[in-house]
């Protein structure tokens, strides 16, 4: 079996920028909104959520491929894909509670919540309408997740400026939020076409 | 039927093997609990209400255990909860039980503040004040639709006239209240307080006088006639300090705007 690695890096870059899951696809909004607030959260979440992603790729696709398909239960996929998640977010849990509790405290309610984080489940579910093999689907779950990341980053970065901004009283809390996650969504379309240029596809 | 059997097998089957290997990885990463922390955050009243500084109460409990917090932080548990805190440490702070309550630093009410616009739009004091900072013309004072008052654990709280009012009797000191209102007109202080600036508009004599018929005009009655030197004007604003206030309540008697009150 060859591994076409330029087919692979361009699955990653896609996943992770042109059709990054929060700002182009708009999924898993709720912990990029509400973990953002400082820098050491975030990244903790970031990285909770690309090995929650990774994990779930990974366990989903023998799932999907070697149960489901083969015994023509396709349209048990969302119950199973989701009990499958539920599982891994548990277990994540669980291990953060044992080795850093500090990063289980500051991510609170997020975690659990992470279960039916519509991004996660969006992984899982778009690697097998995109007749990915195994190998392709875990690397555009890495890409999703490093999206993901990334988005939470800069977005914390700006955050943290508008903190000490003083807007008007309107637009205090939520509403400059808001704004401030549209406006860097805009700044995510300019990926479009990036992947094509580069690789000539 | 064949497709419905498979399905509740294969399905059944995952969900099982999902929980056995939960099961085991919870035994393997069992993480051991102080047993105290647990004695604690039973006798800890549970309203989660962020009074000791702790954003819930069994972080309180894991303070308390772990990093030594002080034992005299929870107003709401009173007198009971600290003594049982002490019992189960084992230890005697000495530090004694502060008792906090909350006021209401306006008495704006609907007679006294004249009208700026008519609000009509969503009914919490937080959409009101950003519009103009609200249907009164002070801007300082109460916006009166009352958000404190849901917050309120131990229905302290209550609206006449559009201004909140506090019952001290029934308020237990979380200051939760404290944190919703957009104006901030609501302070907490320790128990033995008996007078207090009903007023924080900040705005010139003159100007306060068109607004509000209880509002503070920085006359200095109150100043010269506080046998203590408590009383200080600050940006138009009369402020007591509670160091030297021995609650004589002469200003009480001097203020021709009568916005510094006896506490009830």
């Amino acid at each position: 079996m060859d591994i076409d690695f330029r087919a692979l890096v361009v699955i990653m870059m896609s996943a992770a920028l042109v059709n990054n899951y929060v700002l182009r696809q708009f999924l898993g909004v709720c912990p990029f909104l509400g973990v953002s607030k400082d820098l050491k959260s975030s990244v903790g979440m970031g990285f909770a959520v690309m090995f929650v992603m990774l994990l779930a790729a990974s366990v989903t696709w023998p799932i999907q491929v070697f149960l489901l398909d083969t015994n023509d239960l396709r349209f048990m996929q969302t119950v199973v894909f989701i009990l499958v998640i539920a599982t891994l977010v548990q277990l994540v849990e669980v291990i953060l509670k044992k080795y850093s509790p500090s990063l289980f405290e500051s991510l609170g309610v997020y975690l659990p919540l992470m279960t039916t984080n519509c991004a996660v489940l969006a992984v899982t579910i778009s690697n097998i309408n995109n007749g990915y093999t195994y190998i392709e689907a875990v690397v555009s779950a890495l890409g999703a997740g490093l999206g993901f990341f990334l988005a939470m980053v800069i977005f914390t970065g700006v955050r943290e400026h508008t903190a000490s901004a003083d807007p008007p009283e309107a637009f205090k809390g939520i509403p400059l939020i808001l704004i401030t996650a549209a406006i860097l969504s805009l700044a995510f379309f300019g990926f479009e076409g990036v992947i094509e240029n580069l690789f000539g596809q | 039927m064949e497709t419905i059997i498979t399905a509740i097998l294969i399905t059944g089957a995952i969900g099982f093997l999902c929980a056995a290997f939960l099961a085991i990885a919870t035994k393997l990463m069992y993480v051991k609990t102080d047993a105290r922390v647990e004695k604690l955050r039973e006798i800890l009243p549970g309203a989660n209400c962020g009074a000791c500084g702790f954003s819930s109460c069994e972080s309180y409990a894991n303070a308390l255990v772990k990093d030594n917090a002080a034992t005299n932080l929870c107003p709401p548990g009173g007198e009971k909860v600290y003594k049982e805190i002490n019992e189960v440490l084992d230890k005697n702070s000495g530090a004694g039980l502060t008792k906090k309550t909350a006021t209401v630093h306006c008495l704006g009410d609907c007679d006294e503040v004249k009208d700026k616009l008519n609000y009509d739009g969503i009914n919490t004091c937080f959409a009101a004040k950003q519009l103009y900072g609200g249907q009164g013309a002070c801007t300082y004072g109460c916006v009166g639709f009352g958000d404190c008052v849901p917050v309120c654990p131990s229905n302290a709280i209550c609206i006449e006239k559009n201004l909140a009012k506090i019952n001290p009797k029934k308020c237990n000191g979380c200051g939760l209240c404290l944190k919703v209102c957009p104006t901030k007109i609501i302070s907490l202080e320790n128990e033995p307080v008996d007078v207090a600036v009903l007023c924080k508009n900040k705005e010139k004599g003159a100007i306060v006088k068109d607004k509000c018929n209880k509002g503070c005009i920085a006359c200095n009655l109150c100043v010269k006639a506080c046998p203590e030197d408590a009383i200080e004007v600050e940006e138009y604003l009369a402020i007591i300090d509670y160091e030297k206030c021995n609650g004589c309540g002469k200003c009480i008697e001097v203020c021709i705007k009568k916005c510094i009150l006896a506490r009830t």
